[in-house]
């Protein structure tokens, strides 16, 4: 039985020249669970993956499976697959070659390129030259290198790209059933709905720091959360509800910080009647704009454990 | 032992792009019409009076075998390159060290497989100008000297000097990954600026001296018979065979340390 291993990022910074593509990283990510590794362009993601990897050196601070760093795994397909965004072909290699050269590099045997090729579904074009390839059918190649050996833990840079909608319906029971076997998936996206569905856990970031971490359902909870609210007779609507934060709006104010029981109750003991009392809620969309956004006050906002850039100071792993 | 798999896999690497094939085939062409042409100059001029080729006067056939180095070392240099190149040129740098995580380990399996390519690359060269070449000398009735065991002990120093061009080009492609850059270096030095240097280098003897270590030249003195010095001649003796080895060994090495000092320990984005 496959297992997953225990990602740990433990204050992870890259610099590049001066800029610091990612600063000061830490978060774990558990086996048996979707974690979705969420930002915007240029958020640090790619970096942080391929810090993990040790494709990239880590300025300072450290990224392990199960507290060993990959290069010092044995056999590293077996046990981490990892698929990155950058389509890695040589474009005069047939696809199939293209994982033999992979499996032979790990000691796998060379049958299992062709294994790997049918449960992404490209066993059709095995010889065909990857030159020729769509972006889709060079994503799904580079999923089949993820999948060759087998491994417990699959590390995706947004796997989602270029795929049909059949594709990604199928990427996403891949993920969520590589989840439910108690394997450890890390999959990262620009885009939050494209794996909203997918996702129990996320970790997001912006700028290279994280403003977010935790279950994705917890994330909108109490995120944004705000009344509508009218009355005919708005200046004594206005004086009802002094000392809350309203803003007016062209449709009456927008409330935040009271319930509308509360609103309600104010309205009637100043003999107002009100012609709208409507609660309203951010989209999860919405909280994840505005966790990525300039706004570190709004990571605040959100709950959950959001974490604000200046929140997070050094020697504090935030959970 | 993860170099080990890293040789398996460098193998299929080099067998699964046309390059390979393209620039053997070429090799073979180009080292199969040069020992030919001489060899029927040879063969032709042979039963003139006055002529070097006639019966007694240079020994032909070591001139026509060792065209395999003297002609075709070059390509031996640029497959061990591009078999560094491409990994950066297509990015194929990312799954071969997701597979294979010591870069180390990587080096060491594309240096052992740049010499079986150095083999293999050889007897290439060996069937153009043993094959082709000898066989117009005997055509001509000129002495093909297979018989002989000198004639063997040249043959395999042939391969010998194809293996270490080939781990140079490999050192070589470590330190200069950009591929056009790579090719544009190996064509320009072999077939321009070394040529220049070595003649150059003969018209006075601290010239000479040096002149005796340039790569192109120590190879011919590892093989130990070739057209190009014979012609060039040179105020100071060619390098012992061995010295000659030892030269393009070295040469090979210092490329390779430099690279991955540098460049192959670079962030791979
Ligand atoms: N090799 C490099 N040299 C210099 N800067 C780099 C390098 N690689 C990445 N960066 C910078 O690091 C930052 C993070 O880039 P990264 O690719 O990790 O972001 P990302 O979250 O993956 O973005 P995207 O969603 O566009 O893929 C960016 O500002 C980028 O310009
Ligand atoms: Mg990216």
């Amino acid at each position: 039985m496959v297992s997953g291993a225990v990602i740990e990022f433990s204050h992870l910074t890259k610099r590049f020249g001066g800029v610091a593509a990612v600063d000061d990283l830490s978060f774990r990510v558990e086996p048996g669970v979707v974690t979705g590794f969420l930002g915007p362009n240029g958020a640090g993601k790619t970096t942080t993956l391929r810090s993990l990897l040790g494709l990239v050196r880590p300025t300072s601070g450290s990224a392990t499976f199960d507290g060993r760093p990959y290069a010092q795994l044995a056999d590293p397909l077996r046990v981490v697959g990892t698929a990155l965004e950058a389509s890695s072909f040589h474009a005069g290699r047939s696809a199939r070659d293209h994982l033999r050269v992979a499996a032979a590099a790990a000691g796998l045997p060379l049958a299992s390129a062709d294994a790997a090729l049918v449960k992404v579904g490209l066993d059709s074009v095995a010889r065909r030259r990857v030159g020729g390839f769509s972006l889709g059918m060079r994503q799904r190649l580079g999923l089949a290198f993820a999948l060759l050996g087998d491994p417990g833990v699959l590390v995706l840079d947004e796997p989602i790209n270029g795929l049909d909608p059949e594709g990604i319906r199928w990427i996403r029971e891949l993920l969520r059933a590589y989840a439910a076997e108690g394997r450890t998936v890390l999959v990262s996206s620009h885009l939050l709905s494209e794996v909203q569905q997918t996702v129990d856990r996320a970790v997001v970031i912006a700028r290279g720091r994280i403003v977010y971490q935790g279950d994705l359902a917890a994330m909108s909870a109490g995120g944004g959360a705000r009344v509508r609210v009218d009355a005919a007779d708005r200046p004594a609507l206005g004086a009802a509800l002094a000392g809350a934060v309203v803003a007016a709006g062209a449709d009456g104010f927008v409330v935040t910080g009271l319930e509308p029981g509360e609103i309600g109750l104010r309205a009637h003991r100043a003999g107002v009647p009100l012609t709208l009392l409507a609660p309203e809620r951010d989209g999860l969309e919405d909280v994840f704009l505005h966790l990525v956004g300039a706004d570190p006050a709004a990571a605040h906002a959100a709950g959950g454990d959001a974490v604000g850039p200046s929140a997070h100071g050094p020697g504090e792993v935030r959970r | 032992m993860s170099a080990l798999r890293s040789f398996r896999s460098e193998l299929i690497k080099l067998r699964t792009v046309r390059s390979t094939w393209l620039l053997a085939l070429v090799m073979l062409l180009y080292v199969g019409v040069s020992a030919g042409g001489f060899a029927a100059i040879a063969g032709a001029a042979s039963d003139q009076q006055n002529s070097p080729f006639a019966a007694g006067g240079i020994d032909v056939a070591p001139l026509v075998y060792s065209l395999a180095t003297s002609v075709g070392y070059v390509f031996l240099v640029l497959v061990g390159a591009l078999a560094v190149t491409t990994e950066f040129r297509f990015q194929t740098l990312t799954p071969t060290l997701l597979a294979t995580p010591r870069r180390a380990s990587v080096l060491v399996g594309k240096l052992a497989a740049g010499v079986v390519v150095g083999i293999v690359f050889a007897l290439v060269g060996l069937v153009a100008t043993v094959g082709i070449g000898g066989g117009l000398l005997a055509v001509f009735g000129i002495d093909t000297e297979l018989g002989d065991g000198d004639t063997w002990a040249l043959l395999g120093r042939i391969v010998l000097a194809m293996v270490l061009w080939s781990l140079i080009g490999v050192g070589l492609g470590t330190l200069l990954p950009n591929q056009v850059v790579v090719i544009v270096v190996v064509l320009a030095f072999t077939q321009f600026i070394e040529p220049i240097l070595r003649v150059a280098s003969a018209f006075a003897d601290w010239t000479a001296e040096i002149g005796r270590f340039l790569p192109g030249a120590a190879g011919d003195a590892l093989v130990g018979s070739s057209l190009f010095t014979s012609i060039s001649g040179g105020a100071a003796d060619p390098l012992e065979q061995w010295q000659g080895g030892l030269v393009l060994l070295g040469i090979a090495a210092v490329l390779t340390i430099a690279g991955s000092l540098t460049t192959w320990r670079r962030d791979v984005t």
